[in-house]
């Protein structure tokens, strides 16, 4: 169907070369920056051929750095627990209070539905410091600030619409007949709920969670705004790390590759659900 | 499950458990609709507010002060600026890329599949991380940007510490980000196209020009719109890159609506401002969301009915 020169493959080819060079360079880089020490990422022209060392992620995980200075405390550790454990408890409170939802979005229109629905929706697009300034003020007074419950109830904001609307999505592709025959059958709406419609949703269930997973733990402004040292996740906790004298480049680099990788390789996991993930269920994958 | 029961033994009971049910499951999910809604209410009180964290006690409601004196302020009119440049050239650049990443990518095949995984890989960095990232690679006194630059004859580029270029970075680290987003989501809308119409222009020997702007782009539109809408809303928001990045400097270079309501709240302890400048760019995303909602419900339902 398609005739294409030779010339046309070759820059075709280039353009791809190209494409992949610059979207995948930097974390190649930073990812050999991280097995280096300060003075190979000193030196000038940059190497490409230095000899790896683990000296980075040891000081890490240790939490001691040597510098010129003498030893200094890091609590990188931390910031990965608190970014695991906040993910971790936000996805799965918002699927406990958003899966039930979404059920009763996609099976009943109910007076309203629409409306909550849509302001739900209308969070993922509001900017985020409008609501988060008065809330550190209020935070303040009711004693949530820097609290894990308070920030899993503020990270429900980028979790809970997104669970709501792919997994609506989901629901309202299984189709009601089949529920309507198990109910005829004398079960009660709960059983229907567990016996077909989770088991036929899980896999857009699960691919929610993922996804709600991912863009927790890569939020920022959050726990930016809401987290001190001791409750801040890597996003925030590497910022910390940059502007702090004293440690190295190779231990910075060590800390962004141990903060990306979790999301890298669950989106690699994922990826089949990403395009739908990303539009709320707009665009099918 | 008491509703559940009662419904067996008396099937009155039926209509009212489903009347409440639904209510009943979303109950959780509208509470914290609630929770949302009270600091956006909140948020509205206190831009009609004189009302600095440093001086409390001078607490007070000056109606449409804070909002009448950014007509006459440089520092609004350089954050609107800033604001709609840096949302308006990222969404354009990132869409021009990301469709022809996608067209390259357009066949299905082995190779194409694996490169567009790859692609995805910045899309799933946190955006704060990513500019670090390029925060060390652009280091002046090791990043392995600056040593390209200069060998290309910039010697001393500055990349974001200086003013004439920070926007430049910034946005350079925006599409390295989000291009993967655009272009996966075009990706896709282009391989569900029909294959006929492709096929009879090329039986009819159409040229390429024609079939992309006449087949091509006119049937990728909804997908266009989406990703574009989706975009301009986050990037308009912009807020993780360029605070990491640069804190808004040097200066007031890169003060976007979110850094600079961000500074006002903590530096100058300006509640007042920070929350006048929020609303206005809430009033800006809920203009931009209201068209994109529209759009995108519409695909959403032809997605559904693929299905």
């Amino acid at each position: 169907m398609e005739h294409t020169s030779l010339l046309e493959r070759i820059l075709r080819g280039i353009a791809l070369t190209l494409v992949v060079i610059f979207f995948m360079f930097p974390i190649v880089w930073i990812f050999m920056m991280s097995f280096q020490t300060n003075e190979t990422i000193l030196r000038i022209p940059p190497q490409l051929v230095f000899e790896p060392t683990l000296a980075n992620y040891t000081a890490l995980i240790t939490g001691k750095l040597t510098t010129v200075s003498g030893t200094l405390d890091i609590a990188f550790m931390r910031n990965l627990w608190n970014s695991v454990f906040l993910s971790v408890t936000s996805v799965a409170v918002a699927l406990l209070l958003g899966v039930p939802a979404a059920y009763a979005f996609a099976r009943h229109k109910f007076r309203g539905s629409e409306d909550i629905a849509f302001t739900l929706l209308s969070f993922r697009f509001a900017p985020a410091l409008l609501v988060l300034l008065p809330l550190t003020l209020y935070f303040q007074k009711l004693g949530l600030a820097n609290t894990y419950f308070g920030l899993i109830w503020v990270y429900q904001l980028i979790c809970l619409p997104l669970i709501l609307w792919i997994v609506r999505g989901y629901f309202e592709d299984i189709p009601a007949d089949i529920e309507y025959a198990y109910r005829i059958g004398g079960h009660s709406w709960f059983a229907t709920f567990r016996k077909i419609a989770l088991p036929l949703a899980g896999p857009g269930i699960a691919a929610a969670g993922l996804l709600a997973f991912i863009f927790a733990w890569n939020n920022f402004v959050f726990a930016l705004v809401l987290a001190s040292a001791d409750k801040q996740p890597v996003t925030v906790g590497a910022l910390a790390f940059i502007t702090s004298s004293g440690i190295q480049y190779g231990q910075i680099s060590a800390a962004i590759v141990l903060s990306i990788t979790p999301t890298l390789a669950l989106a690699l996991y994922a990826q089949r659900y990403l395009v739908e993930g990303l539009s709320l269920g707009a665009v099918k994958g | 499950m008491t509703a559940a029961t009662v419904q067996r033994v008396r099937p009155s009971g039926f209509r009212i458990s489903k009347r409440v049910l639904p209510y009943l499951l979303s109950l959780p999910a509208l509470l914290v609709c609630i929770g949302i809604l009270i600091p956006f209410l909140t948020s509205v009180v206190y831009s009609f507010q004189r009302y600095r964290l440093s001086q409390p006690w001078a607490r007070q409601f000056n109606w449409g002060d804070n909002y009448i004196s950014f007509f006459t302020d440089p520092k609004f009119w350089n954050t609107l600026q800033v604001s709609l440049l840096y949302a308006g050239i990222t969404v354009v650049l990132e869409l021009l890329l990301g469709l022809a990443i996608a067209m390259l990518l357009q066949k299905r095949s082995t190779l194409n599949n694996f490169i567009s995984i790859m692609l995805l890989m910045p899309l799933m960095t946190a955006p704060a991380l990513a500019a670090l990232m390029w925060k060390l690679m652009t280091n002046p006194g090791f990043g392995v940007l600056s040593y390209l630059a200069s060998l290309i004859g910039l010697q001393d580029f500055r990349w974001a510490s200086s003013p004439s270029t920070a926007l430049l970075t910034v946005v350079l680290v925006d599409i390295w980000v989000y291009t993967p987003f655009i272009m996966i989501l075009l990706l896709a809308g282009l391989r569900s196209l029909p294959t006929q119409p492709f096929e009879a222009a090329a039986l009819d020997g159409v040229p390429r020009s024609f079939v992309f702007f006449r087949i091509t782009l006119p049937m990728l539109t909804p997908y266009i719109l989406t990703a574009t809408l989706f975009r301009l809303l986050d990037s308009i928001q912009q807020f993780d890159i360029i605070y990491a990045m640069t804190q808004g400097g040097p200066g007031d270079t890169l003060t976007v609506f979110q850094v600079e309501a961000y500074l006002n709240f903590f530096q100058s302890t300006n509640v007042g401002r920070s929350a006048a400048l929020m609303i206005i760019l809430w009033a800006i995303t809920y203009f931009l969301s209201n068209i994109f909602i529209k759009n995108w419900l519409r695909l959403r339902e032809r997605a559904r009915g693929q299905a």
